[in-house]
């Protein structure tokens, strides 16, 4: 039919396909919403909205590390136990040292910056399945966690309280906190790297075809190693947010984060074999998982672990699109190259 | 007229694997805006050479010079920078990234570190435009056909100021019209003074597009000639260093009509595969099947194998009735099947020659049961003597050898099965004549010792030259057998497959 060529002038009028899954989660996202307002009393507010980004900013900022390492044909695991780790070293240092916060924040952003750093030239030069490191770096961020303390510790830093306390009023009654301001700039600079420069281009390269990224003379080693770095300190950020959010540390926080942030992406419209997904995809995919336990809590009757199954389900049916649109992708054009 | 000084002169080339001498003393010149081909069959070291001038390989011996420099160039990265750039049978670029942005990553335009999109997309534009493509540089890569993708892997090639272009066998999965085009995209890049090195196992395409030639025998140089000056017998006998007796031994064989059946079909057929057929294939006899690529030959082939699932009819073996349910039945009934495409389907490229070998056995007799290193050995040496497999070392990683003998690394492992039906998809494709002539004789040989061969190839005069009968497939159908005898020539079979008449 019409999949004969890309050189045809009316391929450029139609919608291209590489957009498609984004458009359909941003349809489904839409798509709750008006259910949503529909259904329940007072849902239709732009507050109900702004809440899922207040509720899931750290996991925004954590998605987005996870497009990285996900475009770039990989997978990061430990990011939630890195969050974790993050809340302990904030909560901790703040407590028993008491050293200033801004030091606190450079040392948790460094130390998140440094794991990712390790699993990624491990990743690289011992040619490990990123799988195995990440988990690897998962049991050990989340140990030191219980090395640092099993309990929780409450924050009472200024800095901490003052940030977590602060609302940004947008008028008409809506606010938003700090950490959403934070989870969008981070979304910006992340979308402007991804687009914009060659480290972005090279992930993608590298996640479509590692070794013709290679033979292309693109700085594979660099690029490997900067996804999983790029994924370390936004988990450790993620951690600052969470904090904030908390106001304490605990070795149990976030745990199975790593498996949201990879559903967000995932239901963002990002291929697991890499190469392909957008960060607006990512923004849409937390979004519909945080939608997803809003409802859920205006439902009231429902237990929680319905968002599991809901989550679960989407997953499935956007694999199963994804598959779709692959294979159609194949037989139309010449074969796709698969990665190594 | 006097010759212009070569851009590249690689001499007394050495390389040694383990075991083998891939190189010994090779002399090499490249002029600029001239179409260098570079002959030899398959394993006479030509990939070697060209590694060795791109820099994947450190050369043991000799020297190379670049534009009267000596260079050593530490990668492909490396060669790229210094004006040499390579491109590969396989198009290697990522599939999903654009056009433009395939012709430009890494060298992106930018401005205070921010890619220039649309500068981008212009500067692929006109580079598309002076290789006459016609091509939407924002689309996805693999949405372009395989010849326009190794167009664009071309045009990055020369986008990076090439003075040397390395085409290795570019134009094995191209058809006629794109192998035209490809042609004419490298007439324009020699006219601008960029000396091109040409692989390729298509005789006719190097007569038609190289300048000069430098044929290599198993490591060694043979010489370098003029390609007008040199007529395509004696490259062919140059290249083999023998004549081309061997292929004409194989004709003027017996039918072996009188054996009794071994695999008869009964209206088998598969819907949208392939229609009913009913086929007998006796001991001893070599069965071709003719017919254009994808008119349901290799359908028939799966069928056979139980590759594919039967939409419907019987098959007897020795008299009775089997299901071809799956490929492990076949292959409990001694039907080994030998795919067209043995990169995907059928080596492991790490493996060593002599675990790709005995795979098939070890996997018949279950893995408690793991073959004796001994017996491993001496089926091994055996099949490597019998099939002439070059170089001969057992432990040597499959991925290392030549197409040509991992072909035979493939039929070997078939073969020590002992199959009493051999299923041949096409096993001289891109193969050289030398090791054409050595698979065209085997099957022989197998057939006379009783095998029964289903043998099917595109080339006409292949199937004529070794089958007793010949079954011609023409839109999913078998319209026709035919007892290969004097009257059968590949006229009539051209024929046969183009209208379904005979002349």
């Amino acid at each position: 039919m019409t999949e004969t060529t890309a050189t045809l002038p009316e391929t450029r009028l139609t919608f291209p396909r590489k957009y498609v899954p984004v458009a359909v989660t941003a349809g489904l996202f839409v798509a709750m919403l008006v259910a949503g307002g529909i259904r329940y009393e007072g849902f239709a507010s732009g507050q109900v909205v702004l809440n899922v980004f207040v509720d899931n900013a750290f996991l925004l900022v954590v998605a987005v590390g996870m497009t990285f390492v996900i475009v770039a044909g990989g997978i990061d695991l430990s990011v939630g136990a890195v969050v974790a780790l993050s809340t302990m070293i904030s909560a901790s240092l703040l407590a028993d040292p008491g050293l200033p916060a801004p030091l606190v924040i450079a040392l948790v952003l460094a130390a998140g910056s440094l794991l990712g750093l390790g699993m990624g030239a491990v990743i690289h030069y011992f040619e490990i399945q990123p799988f195995i490191v990440t988990l690897a770096g998962m049991f050990l961020a989340r140990g030191l966690c219980y090395v640092i303390g099993t309990e929780s510790i409450p924050i009472t830093d200024g800095t901490f309280t003052a940030v977590a306390d602060a609302r940004i009023e947008l008028g008409a009654g809506m606010w938003i906190s700090p950490s959403v301001v934070i989870a969008a700039v981070v979304v910006l600079v992340a979308g402007y790297v991804l687009h914009y420069t060659r480290l972005g281009r090279a992930v993608y390269a590298v996640g479509g075809d590692r070794q013709s990224a290679l033979l292309m003379g693109l700085p594979v080693a660099r690029t490997t190693i900067a996804v999983y770095t790029i994924s370390g300190l936004c988990s450790a950020l993620g951690g600052l947010l969470m904090s904030f959010y908390m106001l304490s540390g605990y070795g149990l926080n976030a745990v199975g984060m790593e498996l949201d942030a990879i559903a967000a992406v995932v239901i963002g419209g990002a291929l697991l074999t890499g190469g392909s997904g957008y960060l607006v995809g990512t923004v849409l995919g937390v979004l519909v998982l945080g939608l997803t336990q809003t409802i859920l809590s205006f439902e009231g009757t429902l237990s929680p672990w319905w968002t599991s199954i809901f989550i679960g389900l989407l997953l499935f049916v956007f694999i199963v699109l994804q598959r779709f649109i692959g294979v159609r992708r194949t037989r139309g054009g010449a074969p796709v190259a698969t990665a190594a | 007229m006097a010759e212009p000084a070569p851009i590249v002169r690689m001499s007394g080339i050495g390389k040694r694997f383990p075991g083998v001498k891939a190189l010994d003393g090779v002399d090499f010149r490249l002029l600029p805006g001239e179409v260098h081909a570079l002959m030899g069959e398959n394993g006479a070291g030509k990939s070697t050479l060209i590694k060795v001038l791109t820099g994947v390989y450190e050369v043991d011996e000799g020297r190379v010079e670049l534009a009267g420099r000596p260079v050593a160039f530490s990668g492909p990265l490396a060669a790229q920078r210094a004006g040499i750039s390579t491109v590969y049978q396989e198009v290697n670029l990522c599939g999903n990234l654009s056009v433009a942005e395939n012709i430009y990553i890494g060298r992106e335009p930018r401005r205070f570190g921010r890619i220039q999109w649309s500068k981008m997309r212009r500067g692929a534009k006109a580079l598309m435009d002076r290789l006459e493509l016609d091509v939407d540089v924002s689309a996805p890569l693999a949405s372009c056909s395989l010849a326009v993708q190794q167009m664009v892997a071309i045009a990055r090639a020369v986008g990076v100021e090439a003075k040397v272009l390395v085409l290795d066998e570019p134009t094995s999965s191209l058809d006629a019209g794109e192998v035209a085009q490809l042609f004419r995209v490298m007439r324009r890049l020699k006219e601008e003074g960029i000396a091109i090195l040409f692989v390729s196992h298509f005789l006719d395409q190097v007569y038609e597009v190289s300048d000069r030639m430098t044929i290599l025998r198993d490591g060694r140089l043979v010489g370098e000639y003029l390609t007008r000056e040199l007529p395509q017998v004696d490259l062919v006998a140059k290249m083999i260093g023998r004549e081309l007796a061997a292929l004409e031994k194989l004709e003027g064989r017996p039918l072996a009509r009188v054996a009794e059946p071994l695999i008869e079909t009964r209206d088998l057929g598969r819907p949208g595969g392939i229609a009913p057929f009913s086929l007998t294939i006796r001991r001893g006899e070599v069965f071709g099947l003719a017919g254009l690529l994808g008119s349901g030959r290799t359908e028939i082939a799966r069928l056979l194998f139980g590759a594919d699932l039967a939409g419907g009819g019987s098959v007897q073996m020795g008299g009775k009735p089997v299901t071809l349910r799956s490929p492990r039945a076949a292959m409990a009934r001694k039907i080994a099947f030998c795919s067209e495409n043995r990169r995907a389907e059928g080596l492991v490229d790490e493996l060593t020659v002599r675990e790709n070998i005995v795979l098939a056995l070890q996997a018949s007799r279950g893995w408690s049961r793991p073959v004796p290193r001994r017996r491993q050995d001496e089926l091994v040496a055996k099949y490597i003597a019998a099939l002439n497999i070059r170089p001969g070392d057992p432990d040597q990683p499959v991925g290392t050898l030549s197409g040509g003998n991992q072909q035979k690394v493939l039929l070997a492992r078939w073969l020590i099965m002992e199959p009493r039906l051999l299923i041949l998809d096409e096993p001289t494709r891109g193969v050289d004549v030398g090791a054409k002539a050595e698979i065209q004789r085997l099957v022989a040989e197998l057939s006379d010792g009783g095998m029964a061969v289903l043998f099917v190839s595109a080339e006409l005069e292949e199937v004529l030259r070794l089958s007793h009968r010949v079954g011609v497939v023409r839109d999913r159908e078998l319209v026709a057998q035919l007892d290969n005898d004097e009257a059968l020539t590949t006229d009539a079979l051209m024929n046969k497959i183009a209208s379904g008449v005979p002349s």
